[in-house]
């Protein structure tokens, strides 16, 4: 069991890191990218534009989160 | 050479070179403290236990998974790794978090190895956990870079001469100064090769979207490859943009909810 637990904090740390936020931003990017792809609203080139531009505003949301005032 | 081939030749260097100075730092702590013998002990075992996870891991992604899951697997990863070392970046110019100091780590790994009492004779344990511990540690965040951007340019032995080159220049560094490698920008380094995953992260986890529709096919990027240069357009003004935004403050760095210590340096 401990070893179990050793091992599934190694790969939290080693994929999660400090900041869980940072892969919250990126799953809820690509998730909102495949629904973008489902909708077929888009073409390839500008899904691929929105979604990076997506991603980097979650991205900016989290730092926010991080580094505003605290009360 | 192409430009992709030279691209995935200085990525991968640099991806290396600093992760291989945080682990050397770490070995050298033990090192000059307690027992090189056990350190270097740790630190060959810990080099054969990458090797094979380097060998299973990389036959299972090439035989078992689609392009496009590894596509969006392997860009999801290193778009986490990319944004967490640009976050740091970006908080570190700011003041709101400490500079990567190797000083403060060896110090920190110096005062552990003393606090624990004197090395025992044979094999030290605690100098071969703690080398086994630093180098397994920075040593998967290289191989976790080495394939994969080995994988999606179809050039693994670039890749691996990438990191080879950058794990000996650091050996030879740290061999001929003989002290911590404070005297290395790794902050800088870290800010570029942090550019430099996430902007392949994105790319590649886009495309892999396409998992998910009929076909399974990629999504294509305007530009295929030369939008990496955009993207790492993009993130280099988004970052700067932060950095110019909160300025540094007056006051001393405020930890933003974490720590670093000798056991945890891989950031």
């Amino acid at each position: 069991m401990k070893a179990l637990k050793a091992f599934g904090q190694f790969w939290y740390e080693f994929i999660i890191g400090d900041d869980w936020k940072i892969a919250a931003a990126v799953v809820i990017g690509v998730a909102l990218t495949v629904v973008g792809l489902k909708a077929k609203i888009l073409n390839d080139g500008a899904l691929a534009v929105v979604a990076a531009l997506l991603i980097a505003v979650l991205f900016s949301v989290s730092l926010i989160i991080d580094i505003r005032p605290k009360r | 050479m192409s430009a992709a081939t030279w691209g995935l030749l200085v990525a991968t260097f640099f991806a290396c070179f600093v992760e291989t100075v945080e682990a050397t730092t770490i070995v050298m702590a033990v090192g000059f403290t307690r027992s090189w013998r056990s350190a270097m002990v740790g630190t060959a075992s810990a080099l054969v236990v990458l090797a094979i996870v380097t060998a299973a891991f990389g036959f299972a992604l090439t035989r078992w998974l689609p392009e496009s899951v590894l596509q969006l697997v392997i860009g999801g990863l290193l778009l986490i790794f990319g944004l967490q070392w640009l976050r740091k970046a970006i908080l570190r110019s700011s003041g709101r978090k400490a500079i990567h100091d190797e000083e403060k780590i060896y110090q920190s790994g110096v005062d552990a190895a003393r606090a624990v009492g004197s090395a025992q004779s044979g094999l030290d344990m605690f100098s071969f956990m703690v080398a086994f511990k630093g180098v397994f540690l920075e040593g998967m965040e290289v191989v976790f870079i080495v394939i994969t951007f080995g994988l999606n340019a179809k050039d693994i032995p670039v890749a691996v001469v990438g990191a080879a080159i950058g794990v000996v220049a650091v050996l030879l560094i740290a061999v001929i100064a003989r002290r911590p490698l404070a005297m290395i920008p790794e902050n800088l380094l870290k800010y570029g090769v942090g550019l430099l995953l996430a902007s392949f992260g994105t790319f590649w986890v886009i495309e892999g979207t396409g998992l998910f529709r009929a076909g399974r096919g990629s999504v294509a990027w305007p530009g295929n490859d030369l939008s990496i240069l955009g993207l790492i357009v993009m993130w280099f003004l988004l970052t700067r943009v932060f950095i110019a935004v909160l300025g540094k403050p007056d006051t001393q760095p405020a930890q933003v909810r974490e720590s670093e210590t000798v056991e945890r340096t891989a950031s």
